[in-house]
């Protein structure tokens, strides 16, 4: 049986690990090939450790081993020419592209009136400037094919607020409003643009130190154990869950690239265990 | 391969033709048994025909050529206690339930006077309280099963206030509204609630919107409303029902409260 995006090529930020990683992983399983791009590398701002070489390096044996091409960079998504000339290089040696997901991301806390400028401008340049930049440096490779989805990661937080992250609550929101100009934009070409709204996802974003401190500040720290609070995370949740697994957000964003999704544009889709609703 | 909803046993109401013929086909094909119902009877207040006993008969047919099983009742949705025996009997027959499609609905075109008691009567009770119905007979199944799927059909109608349309519009809002209820009161039970969201699709149904030319005429300034953003007119019934099988199958396991558009991005403009 064909998969579900064979002959496809998809172009993914941050693909180290965590998320991007397993969308690379889970479109190359339905037959795409892969433009992987990533920083693998620290942001100051940044309170845990982020992806490193070994990281990336990691993503492209996966593919591999599903016997699929790809072309791994290092690339920031806040420098544009890096991004655009590393996508370039791709579609030279894949041939094609049809489906972006700008998926790189960081995280950092501090409430609003306590958040320095560092924080506020990485998170900015990152999460919402960055995906601006793949969107932006995809669009004539898309249209080169007749057509393309691009999905856009934003959050829960790019729909609800959620205090002591504004900057990133800021920036997912802005992600929704770039998506929804963008579908406009360019439906005229069949290209279609969406955007994924997870909850907590079991990745290094959240399982770690930092992240622990924002949910068990009053707890020491010894307590802070994923069991203790992942039981503060499913307060978030109406499913009796804490965190759902990077393919849960894998298998939408593999159905919002794939053909079975030809009419959806414009769409901000939770994958949230019913956060959004509670 | 195993299909994408292997094992499972779907619900679908309205799956005489159309749409819900289509979902009954699209979640066999990925390996589901089909519990199927359909009024199969004309109502004095909508233009169009309903479907008929040979729709019904045919959808068995399509399903049983994919090699599933598939249990059919003549049922009409505003009657809750025709409809529970149609479940239970279902349910008894195939073993259990984790997919329910509450499809089943009617459309008539009129300005806001023209809107009979009768017109507004029927429309809120199969369109809304037939969701409901639906709901209310299904989710004991659900809950038995250990968790399970409820995909709503509301419209842009339950997004958009489209002119011409009024009964339709209040019914496929208020789909919206018991379905973040359910969404929130069926989430311990790991079952999940969501809608979705169709543009114009190529059913039978558009006959019933033959009248909304004249009347957008009378108006012009409200044609745009019902233009899509992709340079499509109207999306295909499969179009719909893959979205039912992404809502339905475990690769959305924790997504519920969502209202899912398949509107070639009419909603967005």
């Amino acid at each position: 049986m064909a998969g579900r995006v064979a002959g496809k090529v998809a172009f993914i930020t941050g693909a180290a690990r965590g998320q991007g990683r397993s969308h690379a992983i889970r479109l190359a399983q339905e037959g795409a090939d892969i433009i992987a791009v990533d920083l693998t590398g620290q942001i100051g701002s940044v309170p845990y450790a982020m992806s490193t070489p070994d990281d990336l390096a990691d993503t492209v044996k996966e593919v591999e081993a599903l016997d699929r091409r790809i072309v791994a960079t290092q690339a920031d998504v806040r420098d544009y020419d890096a991004v655009k000339s590393a996508l370039d290089d791709g579609v030279a040696q894949l041939g094609r592209l049809d489906i972006v997901s700008a998926n790189a991301g960081i995280f950092s806390f501090g409430s609003l009136e306590e958040l320095d400028e560092t924080h506020w401008q990485d998170m900015i340049d990152v999460n919402l400037t960055g995906v601006w930049h793949a969107a932006k440096a995809a669009i004539p490779h898309l249209r080169a094919a007749g057509g393309g989805s691009i999905i856009l990661t934003s959050s829960t937080a790019g729909l609800m607020a959620i205090p002591n992250i504004g900057h990133y609550t800021a920036a997912k929101h802005g992600v929704v409003g770039l998506m929804r100009t963008l579908a406009l934009e360019l439906a005229p070409d069949m290209i279609r643009v969406n955007s994924v709204h997870p909850t907590s996802v079991n990745t290094d974003m959240i399982q770690n130190a930092a992240t622990y401190e924002l949910f068990g500040a009053d707890l020491p720290v010894e307590q802070r154990t994923k069991e203790v609070l992942g039981g503060r995370f499913q307060e978030l949740n109406a499913l009796p869950i804490p965190w759902v697994e990077p393919v849960d957000i894998s298998n939408a964003v593999l159905w919002l690239a794939s053909d079975e999704s030809r009419y959806v544009t414009g769409v901000t889709l939770p994958i949230d265990a019913g956060s959004l609703i509670k | 391969m195993a299909g994408r909803v292997a094992g499972k046993v779907a619900f679908i109401t309205g799956a005489g033709r159309g749409q819900g013929r289509s979902h009954a086909i699209r979640l066999a094909e990925e390996g589901a048994d089909i519990i199927a119902v359909d009024i199969c009877r004309d109502y004095d207040t909508v233009g169009y025909g309903m479907s008929t006993e040979a729709d019904l008969a045919q959808t068995v047919k399509d399903v049983e050529a994919l090699d599933r099983r598939i249990i059919v009742a003549q049922a009409d949705v505003r009657d809750a206690a025709a409809l529970k025996t149609a479940v239970d009997d279902g349910v008894a027959q195939l073993g259990h339930l984790d997919i329910v499609c509450a499809n089943a609905g009617i459309c008539t075109v009129q300005s806001w006077d023209e809107v009979t008691p009768a017109v507004w009567q029927d429309t809120l009770d199969t369109n809304l309280t037939g969701v409901w119905n639906t709901m209310v007979a299904c989710a004991p199944h659900l809950i038995a099963a250990g968790g399970g799927s409820i995909i709503c059909t509301s419209s842009t109608a339950g997004i958009k206030g489209l002119p011409f349309l009024a009964p339709y519009v209040a019914a496929k809002h208020g789909v919206v509204g018991i379905a973040r209820t359910m969404a929130n009161e069926l989430a311990q039970h790991k079952i999940r609630v969501n809608t979705v969201h169709p543009t114009g699709v190529n059913t039978p149904m558009v006959e019933g919107l033959g009248g909304l030319n004249p009347l957008i005429e009378r108006d012009p300034n409200l044609g745009p409303i019902f233009v899509n953003t992709l340079p499509v007119e109207a999306v295909e019934a499969r179009d719909i029902s893959n979205a039912v099988l992404f809502l339905a199958s475990d690769e959305a396991r924790y997504v519920t409260g969502l209202e899912f558009t398949v509107d070639a991005g009419n909603t967005i403009r």
